[in-house]
C-alpha cells in the first residue's frame, strides 16, 4: 500500500498582510502573558472600551470577547458554555459571557489562554449584559471594575451633553487607572496613540471598502479574521502598518483582477450580525459553494474609529453599532449595500445578542425594501454551537441564491 | 416528454411524474424519514403507476431536506422555489404561500410572474409544524387525520399558550387531566399552530391570494384557524402535499425547454 503523500502548504509570506495580522493577533495574548509574568498588572477589556486609554497608560489588556470567539472557533464553545450553565448561569445569557465566566473559574482553555486580570474595563456601548458579566468577574476575583456608561442614542448625532457625560467618565477612568496601576497619563503619548489608532482605522475602513470593486478583491470572511487586530491592537504601530499592507494588497488584487475569493463571484451579499464562530467553516462553505461572496458586514467596520481630539474620541465611541438607533443603523447598512453592489442580505439571528437580533427583523425589512434585495435570516449563535442547524442554514442560503438568480433574470442551476 | 420531481422531506418522500410539463401522470407519497429508502420507494411507486420506464425520464429535479443525498437527480433545488413553482401552476393569482411541512414552516412571497421574491422560515424549533401536530395527536391517541374532525366538534377551544412543542405537550396533558374535552384541545392545538405561522406570514406581508401547501394544508382545523388569524380566505389544492415534488417536475420541464437539454 502506497503511503499517502500530503501536500505541504507553502510557507506564509512574512511580508503579507495575512501573516503580519496573524502575528499581531497572537502577540496581543503573548504580550499580556509576558507582562503578567513580569509582575505587571493586566486587565480584561470590553471590545468597544476606548483602547486608547490603556494604550496611552502603557497597560497590557486582553479581550474576553475576542478570547471567547477564538475558543468557540476552535471548538471549545459548548464545553465552556456547559461549565457556566452548571454553575447556574442561564443558557439564555450571551455565550461570550458564559465562555468568559467559565474561563475565569477554570483559568485554562487550550484553545486560547490569557492571563487572569487585576482589573476589568467595561463599556456598555456594545451591550448591557456586559455590565453584569464584568461585575461578576470583578466580584469573584475581588478586583476593581472600571465602568463607562454610554447611553443608547435615540438621535442621529451625538449631542454635546452626551459628549460631556462621556468625557467626564473617560477622565474618571483614567484617574482610577492611574491610582490602581501607578501609571501616569501623558497628553503627548495620547496624541501619538490617537494618531496610530486613526491610521489603523483609516487603512482598515479603506480596505473593507474595496468591496466596491467588481469582483471584490477579497473574500468577506477574511474580514472576520482580520478584524481581531482592530479589536485588540488598533492603537499599536504594527497594526497600522499591517492594515496599510492589507489595503495595498486589496488595491493590487483589484488592479491585477485577483481576489482572495477563489472561484467565480456570482452573487454578492451583506452578512448581518456577529459571525457564527463555531460554524464558521460551514457558514462560509455554504456561501462559497454557490458562488456567493459575503462582501460586507457592519461588524467589521464597527472597529474603525476616526477622530481628531479627546471629544472626538467620546463621540466616536458613542456611535458604535449597538449604541445607535434603528434609523441610523439602517442608513449605515443601506450605504454599505449600495456602495458594495449587494444583491442579498443574510441575517444571523444571534441567540447570544438579544439587542442586535431584537430590532433586526424590522431593520432588515427596511433595508430590503430600500435596496430592493431579498432578506433571509438563519438561527445561530456567536459562540454556542447548539443554536445552529446546518440543514436549515443550507436551505435558507439556497433559497436566497435562487431569488438572486431569478432577480438576474436567470434560472438556477441549483446546488450540485 | 416525462420529467420527475422528488421531494425528500423530513417525514415523507414524494414523487411526481409529469408529461410535457402539464399532466400529472402519477404521484406517490411514502411516509419515511430522510436517509431511508423512502425516496426510491416513492419513485418506484410513481414509475410503476404510470408505466413510464426510468430511462424515459428526461430530467429529474430533487428538492427537500434530503435533496443532496439523492444521487439520481440532474439538479437540486430548494423546496422554497419548488413550492413557488408548484403553487403558481395551480393558482396563478397566488402571491403568498404558506407551506407547513413536517419539520418547518415557510412563507413565500411571489411576484406577478409567480417567482419567489422573498421568504421567511420558522426558527430552529419545530413549533408550528407538522411535527408539533404529530406529537399532540400522539398524546391524545388520535390519528393525525382525525384532528380535522375533532377540531370541528369544539365548543370552547382550549388556550394552548406555549409555542414550544415540549412545553405545549405538558400543557395539553395538564388540561386533559383537568377535564378539558378532546375536541376543544384539538381546536386549541390547531389555533396554536395557526397563530405561530401567522406571525411569520405577517413578517412577509399578507398579499392575497393566499395559498396553503405542504402536508398540513390538508388539515381543515389548521386551515380554518389560519383564515381566522389572517382574516383572509385561503386556497389549497388537492395536491397540497405534493406541491414541492410537482414544482420540481415543472422546473425540470422548464429547464429542458429553456436550456435545450
Amino acid at each position: 500500500m502506497g503511503e499517502e503523500v500530503k501536500k505541504k502548504r507553502p510557507a506564509p509570506d512574512p511580508n503579507s498582510a495575512k501573516y503580519k495580522l496573524g502575528q499581531i493577533a497572537a502577540k496581543a495574548y503573548s504580550d499580556c502573558m509576558e507582562a503578567k509574568a513580569r509582575g505587571e498588572m493586566v486587565g480584561w477589556c470590553a471590545s468597544n472600551f476606548p483602547v486608547e486609554i490603556p494604550e496611552t497608560l502603557g497597560l497590557s489588556v486582553c479581550y474576553p470577547e475576542n478570547q471567547a470567539a477564538a475558543i468557540a472557533a476552535r471548538g471549545g464553545g459548548e464545553r465552556m458554555c456547559s461549565e457556566s450553565e452548571g454553575d447556574g448561569y442561564s443558557n439564555d445569557l450571551c455565550a461570550y459571557a458564559r465562555v468568559s465566566l467559565a474561563y475565569m473559574k477554570l483559568k485554562d482553555a487550550p484553545e486560547q489562554n490569557m492571563p487572569m486580570p487585576d482589573f476589568v474595563l467595561c463599556c456598555n456601548n456594545i451591550c448591557n449584559c456586559m455590565i453584569k458579566w464584568y461585575e461578576n468577574i470583578a466580584r469573584e476575583l475581588d478586583i476593581p471594575m472600571i465602568m463607562i456608561d454610554i447611553p443608547f442614542n435615540p438621535d442621529y448625532e451625538v449631542s454635546d451633553a452626551e459628549t460631556e457625560y462621556i468625557r467626564a467618565q473617560f477622565w474618571g477612568a483614567i484617574h482610577q487607572l492611574e491610582k490602581i496601576t501607578g501609571k501616569k497619563w501623558s497628553d503627548e503619548r495620547y496624541k501619538e496613540v490617537m494618531e496610530i489608532s486613526g491610521r489603523s482605522s483609516r487603512a482598515w475602513l479603506a480596505a473593507t471598502s474595496c468591496a466596491k470593486y467588481l469582483p471584490s478583491p477579497f473574500n468577506g470572511f477574511d474580514l472576520l479574521n482580520h478584524m481581531a487586530v482592530m479589536v485588540t491592537a488598533r492603537g499599536k504601530k504594527e497594526a497600522a502598518e499591517a492594515m496599510e499592507t492589507l489595503l495595498k494588497e486589496y488595491e493590487d488584487n483589484h488592479e491585477k483582477g485577483d481576489s482572495t475569493y477563489h472561484g467565480e463571484e456570482k452573487y454578492r451579499i451583506m452578512f448581518e450580525g456577529i459571525a457564527c464562530w463555531p460554524w464558521l467553516r460551514v457558514t462560509s462553505t455554504g456561501l462559497k459553494s454557490r458562488g456567493i461572496n459575503m462582501v460586507t458586514t457592519i461588524y467589521a467596520d464597527a472597529f474603525g474609529f476616526i477622530y481628531d481630539d479627546f471629544d472626538g474620541m467620546c463621540r466616536a465611541y458613542a456611535r458604535v453599532p449597538n449604541a445607535m438607533n434603528l434609523e441610523l443603523s439602517r442608513d449605515k447598512r443601506i450605504k454599505l449595500c449600495k456602495d458594495n453592489h449587494v444583491e442579498g442580505l443574510l441575517v444571523h439571528t444571534n441567540r447570544s445578542c438579544k439587542l442586535w437580533s431584537g430590532f433586526m427583523a424590522e431593520m432588515s425589512r427596511q433595508i430590503g425594501r430600500a435596496c430592493d434585495i431579498p432578506v433571509v435570516s438563519f438561527d445561530g449563535d456567536q459562540a454556542d454551537p447548539r443554536n445552529f442547524s446546518e440543514a436549515q442554514y443550507d436551505t435558507r442560503v439556497q433559497g436566497l441564491m435562487e431569488i438572486m438568480e431569478a432577480n438576474k433574470g436567470g434560472r438556477s442551476d441549483g446546488n450540485r | 416528454m416525462f420529467t420527475l420531481g422528488v421531494d425528500i422531506g423530513s417525514t415523507t418522500a414524494k414523487a411526481v411524474i409529469l408529461k410535457d410539463g402539464k399532466d400529472i401522470v402519477s404521484s406517490s407519497i411514502v411516509v419515511a424519514t430522510v436517509g431511508t429508502d423512502g425516496v426510491s420507494r416513492a419513485m418506484e411507486n410513481a414509475l410503476r403507476e404510470s408505466g413510464v420506464r426510468r430511462e424515459e425520464i428526461r430530467f429529474t429535479v430533487a428538492t427537500g431536506y434530503g435533496r443532496k443525498t439523492f444521487a439520481g437527480a440532474d439538479l437540486q433545488l430548494s423546496e422554497l422555489t419548488c413550492h413557488a413553482v408548484g403553487v403558481h401552476r395551480e393558482f396563478g393569482d397566488v402571491r403568498t404561500v404558506i407551506d407547513i411541512g413536517g419539520q418547518d414552516a415557510k412563507v413565500l412571497s411571489l411576484n406577478e410572474e409567480g417567482r419567489m421574491a422573498n421568504f421567511v422560515m420558522n426558527d430552529k424549533c419545530a413549533a408550528g409544524t407538522g411535527r408539533f401536530l404529530d406529537v399532540m395527536a400522539n398524546i391524545l391517541h388520535l390519528d393525525i387525520s382525525q384532528l380535522e374532525v375533532e377540531a370541528a366538534r369544539a365548543v370552547h377551544p382550549a388556550n394552548i399558550s406555549s409555542t414550544c412543542t415540549v412545553f405545549a405537550e405538558s400543557e395539553v396533558i395538564s388540561q386533559l387531566a383537568s377535564g378539558v374535552r378532546i375536541p376543544d384541545l384539538v381546536a386549541g392545538i390547531c389555533q396554536s399552530v395557526a397563530a405561530r405561522v401567522a406571525s411569520l406570514v405577517k413578517r412577509v406581508g399578507v398579499r392575497e391570494q393566499v395559498c396553503m401547501s405542504g402536508g398540513v394544508a390538508r388539515n381543515a382545523g389548521v386551515r380554518n384557524a389560519m383564515e381566522k388569524e389572517l382574516g383572509v380566505r385561503i386556497v389549497y389544492s388537492e395536491h397540497a402535499q405534493l406541491m414541492g415534488a410537482l414544482g420540481a417536475a415543472l422546473y425540470a420541464y422548464d429547464k429542458v425547454q429553456n436550456d435545450n437539454l
